[in-house]
Parts: structure tokens; C-alpha cells; sequence
């Protein structure tokens, strides 16, 4: 496979979020503000890459009884190196992202690259996959992020764009806008203009 | 076999990894911690400073830190590391936090002018909101009666809703609030009918429960169980 392709097809033609519906439980949980977005995409993307990268290394040695914990066990690792330096290097961030971050390693888009593609794939490509994946789960929580801060809270990365008018402005928040819940609708919405541009990407009707 | 060699080796490799790096950041950690807590210490006294400002410096020139026995309201300065330890059982009628125990000894911070006299009093306070435990500071006048500035620096509340704790612009309502009434009683009121009373202040939209949360833990901690006898010391001048 091409370099190109492993890095991109993940955006819109094989999105995790969109397409193998991964990972949607973190995509409501911390896109209410666009900062929490960044970090959490910047911190799976590693994740991700780097454990597909290690689980790719020793593909050849995981014996097949174990493979699912051993793999488990490198993304936790992973996982935890992530929240050690974001606590040490980005305290305030890492303060109100709280659990989040740590529930990376329940994140089904890593587990789903180390089993699906890193398994069977030399580590360079299984590494690009990684930070593929990482590319496109980002593209959508980016997406859902912008709608949901601007819309709900007026701002962007803490930048009023809309002045509220609790604060003297003229924008009235949208209050579903800044619950979790709302970012079902902006997710279904991303999917139905992907599936549009993509038609082969829609399931058949019964 | 092999099985058990790979499981080990892996084992072995991610724990040294892990806990090399959890013991080589810890020092950053422990000091980014610390420096929250002086910040928000400031912040709650109403001190204005910039990040870029030397935050150690800044609290070590004005706060001074001391330890009260909250039985008898008095200033201790001698305890050993257990008795900083020690928690005490909050009787159910008197828990409107939610917090089921509270350190026997409490620290709480005094800011002095340059002659040495008090004039703010910070003291710690939590209660539970809706999700989470709530934790904050509250700073009163040197006459421990009036709000001179309030913080929340760790909440689980919703954001948007009930985390509007911490916006700065529903915090600056509580200053020049009084906490007690006329009998010393601790009164203050969260509440969606606000008539301009000096104990009344403007509810949260949405936030019915953490508001709720906010006034029971200003009503607990300075009530008798918490920091009262501390205060009424204060009052008669003691400290």
C-alpha cells in the first residue's frame, strides 16, 4: 500500500468514526471545547500510531492465545506515558479533560488498528496507519468540536466569535449545543454528507 | 512456553517504561499541582497577577499559611505529619455538603499587609454538586464576615451549565456578600429570586443542583462544625 493512501483513505473514504463507527464515545465527551479537542486528537493519534507501531514489531512473537492482551497492554502503556506528560507539561488542559485522557485505552479505534491492520503489516506501514487513523478520528472531532463551542458557548479556543447575551452580547447559546448528546447530531450529520460524496459507503436496505 | 516468556518480557519492558517516566516527571507534577493551588489562593483573595508572573514569589510575599484545630477554632503551629491526617466524621444533620468527614487540622491561608495585620482570610472549602466533589477557596474581610473574593479550582460539573462555577463573572457576584446574619449565624442564599439582599446571590441557570452544591458548602464550612469557632475568634479579635 501507498504511503498517501494509508495516511488519507482514512479521512473520508474509511473514516473510523464515520464509516466503522469507532471511538464515537470519546467524540461526545470532550468536543465541547475546541483546546480539549486538539489535545485529545494530538494524544490518540500518538497512541495510536505508536502502538501499532510496537504491536507491529514483534507481530511475529505474540503468541495468538495472548494477542489481544498483549496489545492491551502496550496501548496502556502508551496511554498512561500520554497522561504523565500532559499533566507535567499541559497542567490546566489535563485538569479539565479529567478521565478522558486515560480512557484512551478504551478507545476502540486503537484496539481495532492493532488487531485489524497492525497484525499482518510490516511496522512502517502499521506506524502510518496509526497516525492515519489518528488524521481522520481528528478530521471529525475537529468538525464536531468547531460546531459545538461556537454554537454553544459563542467561542472558539476560548475566543469569543459570538458575543452571548448573558454577557451583553446578541447570541442567545444553545444549550444543546454544550451537552454531550449534541454531538450525535453533528456526527450524523458529517456521516450523511461523507455518505453523499461516497455512496458506496452506504449499507444496503434490507 | 513461549507464551510465558513473551508475557514477561512485555511486562517487564512496558513497566519499566511507565514507571520510569511517572518517577522522572513526578517533581513537574508535584509542582504544577502546587502552583494551582497558590494561584487560585490568590485569585480567591482577589489579588490580581499575570502567568507571567513568578507565582511562588508572588503568594510567599502576602499569604502566610497556618493550621487551626477546627474543634476548638484555635491556631496551632506544632503537628506532626499523622495529625495533619487526622479526619473527623461530620454528623449527618449537620452535612448539607455531602462530605461525611473533614480533617481534624485545616490549613487555611492568611494574607497580611506590609505592617502585619490580616487582611483576608482563605479558607478551603468543598461540598458535593451534582457530579462531583467540589473544591474552592473563600475569602473574607478582616472582619470574617464579608466575601472579599470566591474560586472554585476543581469541579466535575457540566460544562456550560453547572461548570459556570468558575466564570469569573458569576465569582465577582460574591464579593461584598455577608455570610452571617445579625446572630452570627451563617446565611447566604443561592437563589433564582434574588431581591438584592447582601445574602442573596444569583442562581445558575441549569444548575439548579450545583448551586445548591455552592450554598451548602459555604453554610457548612462556616457554621460551627466548620471553620465558625475559627471565625468568631477572628471576630473578638484574637488572632
Amino acid at each position: 500500500m501507498k504511503v498517501k493512501e494509508l495516511l488519507f483513505d482514512p479521512i473520508l473514504k474509511n473514516n473510523p468514526i464515520a464509516l466503522q463507527i469507532l471511538g464515537v464515545c470519546s467524540a461526545l465527551a470532550v468536543t465541547v471545547r475546541l483546546d480539549q479537542v486538539l489535545i485529545m486528537c494530538l494524544a490518540l493519534t500518538f497512541v495510536c500510531a505508536l502502538s501499532s507501531f510496537f504491536v507491529s514489531v514483534i507481530r511475529n512473537h505474540i503468541p495468538s492465545s495472548i494477542r489481544i492482551i498483549v496489545q492491551m497492554t502496550i496501548i496502556a502503556s502508551m496511554v498512561i506515558l500520554v497522561n504523565e506528560f500532559l499533566k507535567a507539561y499541559a497542567y490546566d488542559v489535563s485538569k479539565s479533560m479529567a478521565v478522558y485522557v486515560g480512557l484512551i485505552i478504551t478507545n476502540c479505534i486503537v484496539m481495532g488498528r492493532t488487531e485489524g491492520f497492525a497484525m499482518k503489516n510490516s511496522p512502517f506501514a502499521s506506524l502510518l496507519d496509526g497516525i492515519g487513523n489518528g488524521i481522520g478520528y481528528s478530521f471529525v472531532l475537529i468538525v464536531v468540536g468547531i460546531f459545538r463551542e461556537l454554537l454553544g458557548s459563542g467561542k472558539l479556543l476560548g475566543y469569543t466569535i459570538l458575543p452571548l447575551v448573558r454577557d451583553g452580547g446578541w447570541y442567545p447559546s444553545n444549550g444543546l449545543m454544550i451537552l454531550p448528546p449534541s454531538a450525535f447530531f453533528i456526527i450524523g450529520l458529517i456521516i450523511w454528507v461523507i455518505r453523499t460524496y461516497y455512496p458506496d459507503q452506504m449499507e444496503e436496505s434490507n | 512456553m513461549k507464551t510465558l516468556l513473551v508475557a514477561f518480557i512485555l511486562c517487564l519492558f512496558c513497566s519499566a517504561i511507565v514507571s520510569t517516566t511517572a518517577v522522572t516527571l513526578r517533581p513537574k507534577q508535584e509542582y504544577n499541582k502546587d502552583i494551582d493551588m497558590k494561584k487560585n489562593v490568590l485569585k480567591a483573595s482577589g489579588e490580581a497577577f499575570s502567568e507571567s508572573d513568578d507565582i511562588k514569589t508572588v503568594f510567599n510575599n502576602m499569604i502566610t499559611s497556618v493550621y487551626i484545630d477546627m474543634d476548638s477554632g484555635s491556631v496551632v503551629s506544632e503537628l506532626s505529619k499523622d495529625d495533619k491526617k487526622i479526619e473527623v466524621a461530620i454528623p449527618d444533620e449537620l452535612d448539607r455538603g455531602g462530605l461525611s468527614t473533614r480533617k481534624k487540622y485545616t490549613q487555611i491561608y492568611l494574607k497580611k499587609d506590609s505592617s502585619g495585620s490580616i487582611q483576608n482570610i482563605i479558607l478551603p472549602i468543598s461540598s458535593k454538586g451534582l457530579w462531583s466533589t467540589m473544591l474552592g477557596f473563600v475569602a473574607l474581610e478582616s472582619d470574617a464576615k464579608t466575601v472579599k473574593g470566591f474560586s472554585y479550582y476543581s469541579h466535575g460539573e457540566t460544562p456550560g451549565l453547572g461548570g459556570e462555577v468558575d466564570n469569573p463573572k458569576w465569582k465577582a457576584q460574591w464579593i461584598g456578600k455577608k455570610v452571617f446574619d445579625e446572630n452570627g449565624n451563617p446565611k447566604i442564599d443561592v437563589t433564582k429570586n434574588n431581591t438584592g439582599s447582601v445574602h442573596e446571590v444569583d442562581a445558575l441557570s441549569g444548575a439548579t443542583i450545583t448551586g445548591d452544591g455552592v450554598e451548602s458548602s459555604m453554610l457548612y464550612w462556616l457554621s460551627d462544625h466548620g471553620y465558625g469557632k475559627f471565625l468568631d475568634k477572628v471576630k473578638e479579635g484574637v488572632l
